[in-house]
């Protein structure tokens, strides 16, 4: 008996994979349903329905710079304090001293990438008409996943704590303060008052509530560093799982129905 | 037997020290040598193993007779020359099965392919461990000066390096009643609390478990096995320095280590 056939004939195998080698067609089949990761892809598609030409692999790309991100984030905040104190010193570190400290150039640069492959991706989707029933509520999540997939730039942009990351935000969360009826200079704002009384001012908007104060501030900075390290990236997950199952429910990839 | 043979193998070895001792009979020699048939290299060899010397002296004598320097034949390598290609073979073995081995990878896209994500994945893997060592490290140094000698009075602890160093520096001479200066680690050797002076009861009382010990930093209550540990200490310019990088155990017999107190006079 071979050490292959030991190991595949041992209980710690078998507890793993219960089935044989994926090598005839019924067999395939049952090790995409047994398999966690696996099973959220469509057991069967047809060959033209991946054809590069047609789908430009834009989703996968985009999935995989996810991945990326998420790998090189999590080792980033090994070395980021999100403070006054620390948080510009922690990146220049990053640059000067740090073994690897690239790990943050590339953590950048799949995120401009991403936001191109979204934006491709989608473009792809229109074109091909994938849009279209029963995909429609697939379309939905996945506009969800662009509006995240943004929220997740501009978070984290502020992080490096330099003057480019603080005038960005500041005139980024500038644009909230317009918001009808939830922003303090947004029209409609005086409707929301109690016998004169104004409820929203620039301490109760809609902005107030994105930057945690009235300008950015250490408490901007953390507010941003959990939503872009943990809020976000958890919704993104769920949601990206949904998509992927919607996906194989809907009748595969991109092939007409 | 074996004298005789040692006489014959250093007569082939030196032919001319053989030919300087029978002088006459060399002249006779060379005649009938030179008009005989040259002995073979197999001949020469039989001569040799079988310890006759005379078989040998033929051949050099020619030389010997004519004047020039005597050329020294050696005798054949008793090894095989076959023997040889015996020790290569294994080499060229290993040497095609590196080949092999190298270029299995290519044999086929499926091969490159995982190859490829195998050697990334590895690479990555220890690029990672290593990123997760820090070049820079936050830490107070382990080498510092604490001001002269004589900040510090006899039979006094002072806690002014506590808080930075975790050291208290101690001048007293209630330890083998000599007058030291040495410097505690303010580590409680029980489970590792960080205990404090008592003036008033001229002890350090750790208030994790209550261990107890002395200003010499000898234990003496509670649960703590052993003294409190010195660490390094010298005079440097004047100054009183501190090394935390080296540590002394009393129970060890490190406390006579010179570079564990500054004694004073």
């Amino acid at each position: 008996m071979s050490v292959g056939d030991y190991i595949r004939g041992s209980q710690i195998w078998k507890s793993i994979f219960r089935h044989p080698a994926p090598v005839d067609r019924r067999n395939r089949i049952v090790v995409m349903l047994t398999n966690f990761f696996l099973h959220l892809h469509p057991v069967s598609i047809k060959q033209q329905g991946i054809a590069l030409s047609y789908t430009w692999c834009m989703g996968g790309i985009t999935f995989f710079l996810f991945l990326v991100e998420t790998i090189t984030g999590v080792l980033l905040m090994f070395y980021y304090r999100p403070t006054l104190e620390f948080a510009f010193n922690d990146i220049l570190a990053l640059r000067d001293v740090t073994t690897l400290g690239i790990m943050r150039e590339i953590h950048r640069w799949s995120a401009h990438a991403m936001v191109i492959t979204v934006w491709l991706h989608m473009y792809r989707v229109f074109l091909t008409g994938s849009y279209k029933p029963p995909r429609e509520f697939n379309w939905v999540i996945g506009v969800l996943l662009l509006v995240l997939t943004l929220l997740l730039s501009f978070t984290g942009y502020l992080l490096p704590w330099d003057q480019l990351a603080i005038w960005a935000i500041t005139v980024g969360s500038n644009m909230a303060r317009a918001t009808p009826v939830l922003g303090y200079e947004g029209p409609g704002a005086q409707l929301l008052n109690i016998g004169g009384f104004d409820l929203i001012t620039n301490g109760s908007d809609a902005r107030f509530l994105l930057l945690g104060s009235r300008f950015v501030s250490e408490a901007t900075l953390n507010r941003f560093y959990i939503l872009h390290c943990v809020a976000i990236p958890l919704v993104v997950s769920l949601l990206i799982a949904i998509h992927f199952w919607r996906v194989r429910k809907d009748g595969g990839i991109s092939q007409p129905l | 037997m074996a004298a005789i043979r040692a006489k014959g193998a250093s007569a082939a070895a030196s032919p001319a020290v053989a030919a300087g001792e029978s002088a006459p009979v060399a002249t006779v020699k060379p005649v009938a040598a030179a008009a005989g048939p040259r002995p073979s290299v197999q001949d020469m060899l039989k001569a040799v193993r079988e310890g006759k010397a005379g078989a040998m002296a033929a051949a050099p004598a020619p030389a010997v007779a004519s004047g020039k320097a005597p050329v020294v034949a050696p005798p054949m390598p008793s090894k095989p020359v076959v023997a040889s290609r015996k020790v290569e073979q294994p080499r060229r073995g290993f040497l095609m099965a590196a080949i092999v081995v190298a270029c299995a990878p290519f044999s086929s896209a499926f091969n490159l392919a995982w190859t490829s994500i195998t050697a990334v994945t590895g690479i990555a893997t220890l690029g990672t461990a290593r990123f997760m060592f820090p070049n820079v490290l936050v830490e107070p140094p382990s080498k510092f000066k604490v001001g002269p000698a004589s900040d510090y009075p006899l039979n006094s602890v002072s806690n002014k390096w506590k808080d930075q160093y975790g050291v208290w520096i101690v001048h007293t001479d209630q330890y083998e009643g000599r007058n030291l200066i040495v410097a505690l680690a303010s580590v409680c050797t029980h489970l590792g609390c960080t205990p404090s002076w008592l003036d008033g009861e001229q002890k350090f009382k750790c208030p994790c478990h209550g261990s107890g010990f002395y200003m010499t930093g000898v234990n003496f209550e509670g649960p703590a096995p052993r003294p409190l540990e010195r660490v390094g200490l010298r005079v440097a310019e004047g100054m009183l320095e501190v090394d935390k990088s080296v540590k002394f155990q009393e129970e060890m017999g490190q406390w006579v280590d010179a570079a564990s107190f500054i004694e004073l006079a």
